[in-house]
């Protein structure tokens, strides 16, 4: 029992560190990204850009 | 009750297809989805009679014959609308603009704000039995352990709930500039959603319970409200799928988080098996401890996407709309959504410290609990600097006003509750009211706020109404709610931080220093202001009531529903 909740534990430490830092690596790229600030500008605007 | 909304678009899209040139038009059919709805309700009309026969008791009975009335009667509305209803379904354009499907969202509207007086009412009703427990007159129905969660899931599921409905349905039809998707599956989730609401609250006052809190409903009421979800799903993804806009606007990434998880926690949390279909009881498939971790699973992300990300989406539209600024960063708002996402759904641990619990289980919730600190503050942050260039409309426009101290109550209280989830904290905190003062915190002052806020913004655009019928009056409301709030939350501290010290407080002998009842006793002054505090609060709910109603009944429309306010009495910036 201890075994099994040891190695779960050491994967989800370093594994699952991994994952959460690599995704939210992944959202900065695609929210901070140069060529998206056009496009992050005007939907800023969309509530008030309605017909 | 899936086909009901592909159904109900290939309805609109074969109708389409009869342009005006053919010969055609005097000749109505009926939908796959009119006929087969209505087909469906006939059959859960006599099941629901053969199980009322045969109820193993009284209450369940009731519920019974109730599903069996609503479904004659939503044949009865099916049909009655299929031979009222022209030839063709409503187009989804006219003259190249969206033909927007606001029916459903003044239902919801409306509705939110019957509840939420209803939900505010019973509220004060428990709070005065808590100060005086004579009030609960020694009758079953109006004991305060059935009225509790009557309160709760009035306010939360009831009024919270339609809240969300209306401005969900308002808010992806107008960023994608395209029609509720479906012809009769909004409706179906708004008046099934309802239904609902009245099979959980009937249900507690008749003594039917599953006693998980917040899920309190039993097996066949959870069944129900899984259909209306699944249609709530596919109605809104519907609605994207139309969409003209390119880029799917930020506030409907939050109302799909929001939808997408709330169904994924109801299925876990209720895997309950009925011991027959002529009961309401069941029992669910997890026990002991896992039992207890999927229910605060449930239980926390109900806070973290009911009560959050369902209202962010609020904040992201009707913030930027009413003040008439763009979004403050847009970027940070995607940041926002995917760090707010990934973080609530491990924090609900944080409910059981010190409890059967595994150690590193409860330190796993209270870690992902301090992590939230920083997407909290960052939302609120870009919901308050949305208003920059436009701070003169806090002085000038109530309803902002409103809005704006929603967002600081909810930095506030998302600052609290990372607060109170370290475990140091927490064994001080659990138990005691100074829970109930920071849901409450959050809830009166966030949710409730921006609520109004979006009911304030949505009467005048849905009823095309110029203006409110009294601003004046959203100040009185404003004011009056505050002050309840104030009293509220400050007496709820108190009363827990003492709550708390006298269960903790030992003699020089080791004994405790006082009897459970000598810390009740202690309670009571500060039950006493909470319950003036929630008379307060309520007495805002009528006021708006009363301004929602004036706002309808006001003669003459106009033309055009902008969305906009007047510009009327803005000074230069």
């Amino acid at each position: 029992m201890n075994e099994t909740y040891r190695a779960v534990a050491e994967f989800a430490q370093t594994w699952g560190l991994i994952y959460f830092v690599g995704l939210f690596v992944c959202v900065l790229i695609y929210a901070l990204s140069p060529s998206r600030k056009r496009q992050f500008e005007d939907a800023a605007r969309m509530p008030l850009s309605e017909d | 009750m899936t086909e009901l909304n592909s159904s109900a678009g290939q309805g609109i899209s074969g109708s389409g297809a009869t342009e005006p040139g053919v010969d055609q038009s005097g000749r109505k059919r009926m939908t796959f989805g009119e006929g087969g709805l209505a087909f469906i309700f006939g059959v859960l009309a006599l099941a629901c009679i053969t199980v009322a026969a045969k109820a193993q008791d009284s209450a369940y009975a009731f519920h019974a014959y109730l599903s069996a009335f609503a479904s004659l009667a939503t044949v009865f509305v099916i049909l009655n609308r299929y031979i009222d209803r022209p030839a063709q379904l409503p187009a989804l354009e006219i003259d190249g603009k969206p033909n927007y499907n606001f029916g459903p969202v003044k239902f919801a509207t409306l509705a939110a704000v019957f509840w939420g007086i209803a939900g505010f009412l019973i509220g004060v009703i428990i709070a005065f039995q808590l100060a005086f427990p004579v009030l609960n007159f020694d009758l079953p129905w109006i004991a305060f352990g059935r009225l509790r969660p009557l309160h709760t899931s009035a306010v939360v599921f009831a009024f919270g709930g339609n809240v969300l409905l209306g401005t969900s349905f308002y808010v992806v039809q107008r960023t994608s500039r395209a029609r509720l998707a479906g012809y009769l599956a909004p409706w179906f989730v708004v008046l099934g959603y309802n239904f609902f609401i009245l099979l959980a609250g009937t249900g507690y006052l008749l003594g039917i319970t599953q006693s998980k809190e917040y899920a309190e409903p039993e097996w066949y009421a959870d069944l129900w409200l899984t259909v209306v979800w699944v249609t709530y799903l596919l109605v809104f993804l519907g609605t994207l799928w139309r969409r003209k806009e390119p880029h799917i606007y930020v506030a409907n990434w939050f109302y799909l988080a929001f939808i997408v998880t709330i169904a994924m926690l109801h299925l876990g949390n209720n895997a309950s098996v009925p011991i027959s279909v002529f009961s309401p009881k069941s029992y669910i498939v997890w026990s002991g401890v896992q039992d207890a971790m999927v229910q605060w699973w449930y239980g926390h992300n109900a806070v973290g996407f009911f009560l959050t990300a369902g209202f962010l989406a609020i904040m992201y539209y009707f913030i930027p709309k009413r003040a008439e600024r763009p979004v403050y960063s847009y970027r940070l708002s995607i940041v926002h959504f995917w760090a707010i996402i990934f973080l609530y759904i491990w924090a609900g641990p944080h409910h059981l410290h010190y409890t059967a619990l595994p150690d590193w289980a409860q330190t796993l919730g209270m870690t992902f609990s301090i992590m939230l600190w920083m997407p909290s503050w960052g939302g609120m942050i870009n919901g308050l600097m949305t208003l920059s260039g436009a701070w003169d409309k806090l002085r000038t426009d109530p309803v902002i006003r409103m809005m704006v101290v929603s967002v600081a109550f909810y930095g506030m209280s998302t600052f609290e509750g990372p607060l109170m989830s370290v475990k140091a904290v927490n064994s001080l905190s659990h138990y005691t009211d100074w829970t109930i003062g920071h849901v409450h915190s959050g809830a009166l002052g966030w949710v409730a706020y921006i609520s109004f806020g979006a009911i304030y913004c949505l009467v005048p655009w849905l009823w095309q109404k110029r203006e409110l019928y009294s601003l004046r009056l959203v100040n009185w409301h404003f004011w009056i709610s505050t002050i309840g709030i104030v009293f509220y939350i400050s007496s709820m501290w108190v009363a827990g931080i003492l709550q708390g010290l006298m269960w903790r407080a030992y003699t020089s002998l080791g004994f405790l220093e006082y009897s459970f009842i000598e810390t009740v006793e202690a309670m009571h002054p500060f039950y006493i202001i909470r319950a003036l505090g929630g008379v307060l609060f309520l007495i805002g709910g009528l006021i708006m009531a009363f301004n929602v109603y004036m706002t309808i009944r006001q003669p003459g429309t106009v033309a055009a529903d902008t969305g906009a306010r007047t510009p009327s009495l803005v000074p230069a910036e």
